[in-house]
């Protein structure tokens, strides 16, 4: 009796044991108040930052993606960097410039202080050996189209010319960069922002591989050499990249933030709960489902700025019905934008009434779309199909997404009551997708633009005869010739009159239907400062600081 | 015992090189590749970028070179992590998918066996009920709902935990039992179930008659035959679980193995995706062989076939 009960006790304190230490551990370093991340990085000046996906690669003449581009514009500073306001082109490597009277030619006087995270001096030598390297062919760079505004450039990129000194660069001496332009290009230094046109540190890339092909593993932390204001800390596949404030850079006074902590979160329901948890001061977006949540809870929280995209469908002109620009106009004509945008995306999303999003660099379209039914029924009347009588089953195609379908069914909705159309909505997986909207495999299908600099060429050049991204078999020579136009006109006033008529054109024939201009929607916390709304969602770094609120 | 394990391991060779052979195959049969993008390429560069990649040669060429990198162990370059080798991201995510894995399985068994143990000890009782109830819970629940539920109580609500990382070793809690939970709930309806059957057979009510203590009838005599069945299912299922779990990955944020299956096949990363689909079959086929010695072990009939 006596022995069973000295068991039983030691049973009981081993139990108690097994519950007790976790749950005394828990206590202990679960239920006090933790520090957040953000606490931290307020602290300790931490940017902790949602970035979207894993990057590519941090070479910046191989990547092609916008979160890659928020990385790089911390480790690079191209000739011209980036006015934390509205992006307007300031001296970044290059102090000042001279361009020449007939806007052909442009000489980059670069500061003597700025400096290689190596501590090697930033010399025109490097920019013109970055240049050759990016145009040259082997490296295979996809945004080497971005210098094809120099002098020679894209005949040496596509192997017509081997002799790089044809191309228009040329390094006067250390400290002064020449870029000679085929025609006056009014966007040139905005274009200058691009990573395309960062330098990158060639003896570096040399001690690591071939530099004019890929492969070459010289971004690695240890390896990476950058001219940035940070230079690159740490970087772990999915999990983190952190770059850190960089002592060799010209304006290091400028910086305040000591580290910013990129953070790949794929998922964007992930990173909403992330920075709820107090573990990212910024993310890179917002689930729509959210949107209203934070509208209602943490409106102080909720970010919606404007954003230089558009969203749109391409009509494949190619094949009956819609080879006839009538009917185009009548799917066009028939669809509730400002509805769609209020009660389906609820984002701040603007209705799109024209192609290029309004005040792109001071173009704003005259020629507007508008919603008119009865114009759009006496159309469809006129093309044949009565009521959508005789109309054949279209197929509206989108890439498998729930916003895409959402706003598909919305759409096929005001087909289907405006005009008597059946849209049968088909959804493909994104690769599959893009295979079927460049092979023309498809009659009406989603797509967007990004601008890639604030210039209303960059969402009308587009649609010329054969653009790679005119996926819509739509040609017109006058159109073509416009665009040619404005890129020879040097009056800016003038160039902009040469690009209303090209969109009142594109508007008239309707190979696209616009949609709405997009919204850039995201969390912030109230502590980041320095950080202003622009229309391309970049905010350069070294402007950027924390500042908890006293109170 | 060493003949068998030497004859299973011949065995793996053609097994591998059936599946390499066929992912080879199947990846390119999908629509799109590697280099198809929303902005368009223009050709010229496609191509040399084709070139690089090897994507331009005929593609028994593609295939006699990859078969030659693999013989070497090289599996090639990443083509959307342009500056990882698919190597280099097994090699730095698997120790991850491996350590959530362990965590998880280790929940799991602990969990399951005792609640399918006790279930089939006390059948038909309130435990059986309520620990079977739990389990079908379990079973049903998917892991996006139980992941972000945890999530909202313990890491929004009470703050106790990060909602998503893999920093600290707090970090490990919430993906662990959510995965944990999952085999836990299978793994306590076979050790029910294979634990029922067993004490049901006459050798277990003769121990009963000779007046063997409980404990010892159960740990001595009807575990190794009841658990059977968890055994069969661990053997796959470790596999599974060590090489990651995507959704559980992609709730947490965490740098494992899982997302590389389905992000390799969503952006035509054909390297990625035959590295990660061999990496699993020889994961699979080592597990099994594991788990057949096992099964000998705890099974005497086994030996003589």
């Amino acid at each position: 009796m006596q022995l069973q009960r000295r068991r039983d006790s030691s049973w009981r304190s081993r139990i108690c044991l097994f519950i007790g230490v976790p749950l005394l551990i828990c206590f202990l370093t679960g239920c006090g108040k933790r520090e957040t991340r953000v606490e931290f990085g307020n602290r300790e000046q931490i940017l902790f930052k949602g970035n979207g996906g894993e990057p590519q690669e941090l070479d910046p003449h191989v990547v092609t993606s916008v979160s890659e581009y928020h990385i790089l514009m911390s480790l690079f500073e191209g000739l011209v960097s980036e006015d934390p306001h509205d992006l307007h082109p300031v001296p970044g490597v290059a102090e000042s410039w001279d361009v020449s009277p007939d806007a052909r030619v442009y000489t980059f006087h670069l500061r003597t202080n700025a400096r290689w995270s190596n501590g090697d001096p930033v010399t025109a030598r490097d920019f013109l050996e970055s240049y050759k390297r990016i145009l040259t062919p082997s490296l295979a760079s996809e945004y080497s189209y971005m210098l094809f505004v120099v002098k020679n450039a894209q005949a040496y990129n596509e192997g017509k010319i081997t002799d790089f000194n044809r191309v228009g660069y040329k390094a006067l001496d250390d400290h002064t960069f020449r870029v000679t332009l085929d025609n006056p290009t009014p966007y040139f230094l905005p274009l200058l922002l691009h990573q395309s046109w960062y330098p990158v540190h060639l003896p570096t890339i040399r001690k690591y591989g071939d530099p004019y092909m890929r492969g070459s593993k010289w971004t690695r932390v240890g390896r990476f050499v950058g001219n940035g204001p940070f230079v690159l800390a740490k970087w772990r596949v999915n999990d983190i990249i952190a770059v850190r404030k960089s002592p060799t850079y010209w304006d290091r006074d400028r910086v305040r933030l000591n580290e910013i902590r990129f953070m790949p979160i794929e998922s964007d329901e992930t990173e909403e709960r992330t920075f709820r948890a107090g573990q990212l001061h910024v993310t890179e977006t917002l689930p729509l489902s959210k949107v209203d949540f934070y509208r209602k809870n943490y409106p102080d929280l909720l970010k919606i700025e404007p954003y230089l995209g558009s969203y749109f469908y391409y009509i494949n002109v190619t094949k009956p019905p819609f080879n006839d620009k009538r009917v185009r106009r009548a799917l066009a004509l028939s669809i509730d934008r400002k509805s769609l945008a209020n009660n389906v995306l609820r984002g701040g999303q603007l209705p799109a009434f024209c192609m290029t999003p309004p005040g792109t660099a001071g173009y704003t379209c005259r020629t507007q779309l508008h919603e008119d039914v009865a114009e759009a029924k006496r159309l469809m009347a006129e093309a044949g199909y009565p009521d959508g009588k005789g109309f054949p089953s279209i197929e509206l195609l989108y890439n498998t997404l729930e916003a895409h379908r959402i706003i598909a069914e919305s759409i096929q909705q005001m087909w289907k009551k405006n005009l008597g159309i059946d849209a049968r909505l088909v959804n493909q997986e994104w690769k599959v997708f893009l295979d079927s909207q460049r092979m023309l495999n498809y009659q009406v299908c989603r797509t967007s633009w990004i601008g890639d600099y604030v210039d209303p060429n960059t969402f009308l050049d587009m649609f010329v005869t054969g653009g790679g991204n005119n996926r819509t078999g739509w040609s017109d020579l006058e159109y073509d010739q416009l665009i040619a136009d404005a890129a020879r006109t040097t009056d800016p006033q003038q160039r902009l009159e040469v690009f209303q008529k090209a969109e009142t054109i594109l508007l008239d024939e309707l190979p696209i239907i616009p949609i709405y201009f997009y919204t850039h929607v995201f969390a912030q916390r109230p502590e980041v400062k320095g950080w202003y709304p622009t229309i391309l969602d970049n905010h350069p770094f070294k402007y950027v600081y924390l500042e908890p609120n006293k109170n | 015992m060493f003949r068998f394990i030497a004859k299973r391991f011949l065995g793996m060779i053609p097994v591998l090189f059936v599946i390499a052979t066929l992912t080879f195959f199947m990846v390119r049969l999908a629509p799109g590749g590697p280099f198809t993008a929303e902005k368009s390429i223009p050709p010229e560069i496609q191509k040399k970028l084709e070139a690089y990649y090897g994507l331009n040669k005929p593609l028994y060429n593609q295939y006699l070179d990859y078969m030659g990198n693999l013989l070497k162990g090289d599996l090639g370059p990443s083509f959307k992590y342009a500056t990882w080798s698919v190597n280099e991201l097994i090699w730095s995510s698997f120790p991850v998918s491996l350590e959530l894995g362990c965590y998880a399985l280790a929940i799991a068994l602990i969990l399951g066996l005792s609640a399918g143990v006790i279930a089939a000890l006390r059948q038909n009782s309130a435990a059986d009920h309520v620990s079977m109830s739990l389990a079908m819970l379990g079973i049903c629940v998917p892991t996006f709902v139980m992941g972000p539920l945890l999530i909202l109580v313990f890491g929004l609500g009470l703050g106790w935990v990060n909602a998503s990382g893999w920093d600290s070793a707090r970090d490990r809690i919430l993906p662990s039992l959510t995965l944990g939970f999952i085999y836990a709930a299978y793994i306590a309806r076979l050790a029910r179930g294979g634990m029922l059957e067993i004490l049901n057979q006459d050798f277990i009510r003769t121990a009963h008659a000779k007046g063997a203590p409980s404990t010892r009838i159960i740990f001595k005599h009807a575990l190794k035959g009841g658990l059977l069945p968890v055994v069969t299912f661990l053997g796959p299922s470790i596999a599974n679980i060590i090489t990651g779990c995507f959704v559980v990955e992609t709730i947490f944020q965490i740098p494992g193995l899982g997302r590389f299956f389905v992000t390799a096949a969503f952006n035509r990363d054909y390297t990625m995706v035959l590295g990660t689909v061999l990496f699993y079959a020889v994961l699979i086929i080592a597990c099994n062989l594991v788990v057949d010695i096992v099964q000998v072990w705890l099974n005497p009939k086994l030996r003589f076939e």
